[in-house]
């Protein structure tokens, strides 16, 4: 046994570290399904509270939803629970070809390849269609995943200010001696909530010969008027040539993720793509719910529109009630309050208050910009919603922060 | 040298009022991310006419407007 008492020791010490510079994290237990109403024990072995869900990924509302359920349990049924291998040796249903082909559909690509997650997807992406002599430029907020599968391809890599369309255009330039250009942004920027200018961005892209990556896992099934996604809101469908997003969030909220776009990209990602390689993909049951939710989502539009209801009730109220939130039009609505402190003891408090919001602050977030990050769903009703409003009024009046600017609020409780 | 250099930096990274002078710790002190030094490698290399080998690109030498200077007075030889 090679695990020594220094060994715990090291380990234990870097734990402390983490717990005393504010950054340990603790999961909460739900006890009950996703949805707007969750029963959640919290800290561990505390009785059960029922709380408004305002953080999660289930813009749609289909975590839950019973038609979805239904489709994942047929699924179970008719084609079991796993497959017990990769893709390409005998782990490819005809079940994972009609969601690729779905999804094809769905966001107008010309082919698309399923990935475990999408974190997998832009895991193995970049690696996969770029060698050394190419260059990836992304923007500087990309997310988490992205920068991970970055790291492990051998193609230079620059970065351009976040949304800064005459940076990037420097940078254009700057790497016009590469034999392959890929320019790379996230859709929607999980963060802040605003969208990638891609409009512009195809235009530089086509004046520079480059290619346009977009991951779009958290625009999926809401953003635009269809709900296809951010291409769909700047009228750039077709013209992406590589997108990336989840089902783990609008479409299902339950696990995996894929790869979309030109014909050729795809194929090279089923033939060297690592974690479509070396890993199982989705499970039956989950591809089925999917296939389910995207059947729902090309029928109507009913679910995207009230969520669009929804995120312009909850934006108008948050700016009526004197808080200060990151402009934009997409359900992620953070409420900015600056401080990493304060935005922690406001989320304990709306928490008691009945509202499951989580605080942001540095190092996900940049210093000085902390915030409780709000995510709007299909499945609320307004009575959720304004039950959230009245939570952050009062919340928001115990620490006097109601129509205070960001300068008041920086000098009360600092950065 | 060191004006020119100073102001791409300021230009390239630094976005908001963070002063930066010839001895500002710029990756070690988090204005510079590690993924954005390629920028500056190629910009020196454009502005200069020199080629700076990828082993000679550290963090460590790249920390400092003075540093940067100086390895790129080394190829300028």
């Amino acid at each position: 046994m090679a695990y020594t008492n220094k060994t715990r020791g090291m380990y234990t010490e870097i734990l402390s570290g983490l717990k005393e510079a504010g950054l340990f994290k603790q999961e909460r237990f739900i006890h009950s399904a996703q949805a707007a109403d969750i029963e959640v024990e919290f800290p561990a072995g505390a009785a059960l509270k029922k709380v408004i869900n305002i953080c999660a990924n289930n813009y749609l509302g289909m975590s839950s939803h019973p038609e979805v359920v239904k489709a994942a349990h047929a699924g179970l049924d008719s084609h079991g629970y796993g497959m017990s291998s990769v893709r390409f040796i005998c782990g490819t249903q005809d079940i994972h070809r009609t969601l690729e082909q779905m999804v094809t559909k769905f966001l107008g690509t010309e082919d698309t390849i399923l990935f475990p997650s999408c974190m997998d997807a832009n895991a193995g992406v970049f690696e996969a269609v770029l060698t050394k002599d190419d260059v990836m430029i992304s923007d500087r907020l990309v997310h988490a995943s992205i920068i991970d599968g970055i790291r492990l391809c051998s193609a230079m890599h620059d970065t351009f200010k976040h949304s800064d369309m005459a940076h990037l255009e420097e940078k254009l330039q700057l790497h016009n001696d590469k034999r392959l250009k890929c320019v790379i942004t996230d859709g929607v920027f999980s963060m802040d909530g605003d969208t990638a200018k891609l409009d512009k961005m195809v235009e530089l892209c086509e004046k520079y010969d480059a290619l346009l990556f977009v991951d779009d896992s958290h625009s999926s099934g809401f953003i635009g008027k269809t709900g296809r996604g951010t291409h769909e809101q700047y009228g750039v469908v077709g013209k992406i040539d590589i997108i990336t997003t989840t089902f783990g969030k609008g479409l299902g909220g339950a696990s995996g993720g894929c790869v979309s776009g030109r014909k050729e990209i795809v194929e090279m990602c089923r033939q060297k793509a690592r974690p479509y390689l070396f890993s199982n993909t989705i499970a039956p049951p989950v591809v089925a719910g999917v296939i389910k939710v995207l059947e729902i989502l090309s029928a109507s539009t009913d679910r995207r529109d009230k969520l669009e209801r929804n995120t312009e009730f909850w934006r108008k109220g948050l700016i009526d009630a004197g808080l200060i939130i990151k402009a934009g039009d997409t359900p992620i609505v953070p409420v900015m309050l600056f401080n990493a402190k304060l935005a922690q003891d406001v989320s304990c408090n709306l928490y008691e208050e009945g509202i499951y919001a989580i605080g942001f602050f540095f190092p996900v977030v940049p210093q000085g910009a902390a915030r409780i990050r709000t995510q709007i769903s299909a499945g609320h009703e307004i009575h959720h919603l304004e039950k959230a409003l009245d939570a952050f009024k009062k919340v928001g009046k115990k620490y006097e922060i109601l129509g205070k600017t960001k300068q008041e609020i920086i000098e009360r409780y600092g950065m | 040298m060191k004006e020119i250099i100073k102001e791409y930096v300021i230009k390239e990274y630094v976005e908001d009022d963070t002063d930066v002078t010839y001895d500002t710790p710029l990756i070690s002190g988090g204005i510079v991310d590690s993924f954005s030094m390629v920028s500056l490698k190629r910009f020196l290399e454009n502005k200069y006419k020199i080629s700076i080998p990828d082993d000679k690109a550290t963090p460590e030498a790249f920390d400092s407007v003075n540093k940067i200077c100086v390895l790129v007075n080394e190829y300028l030889k």
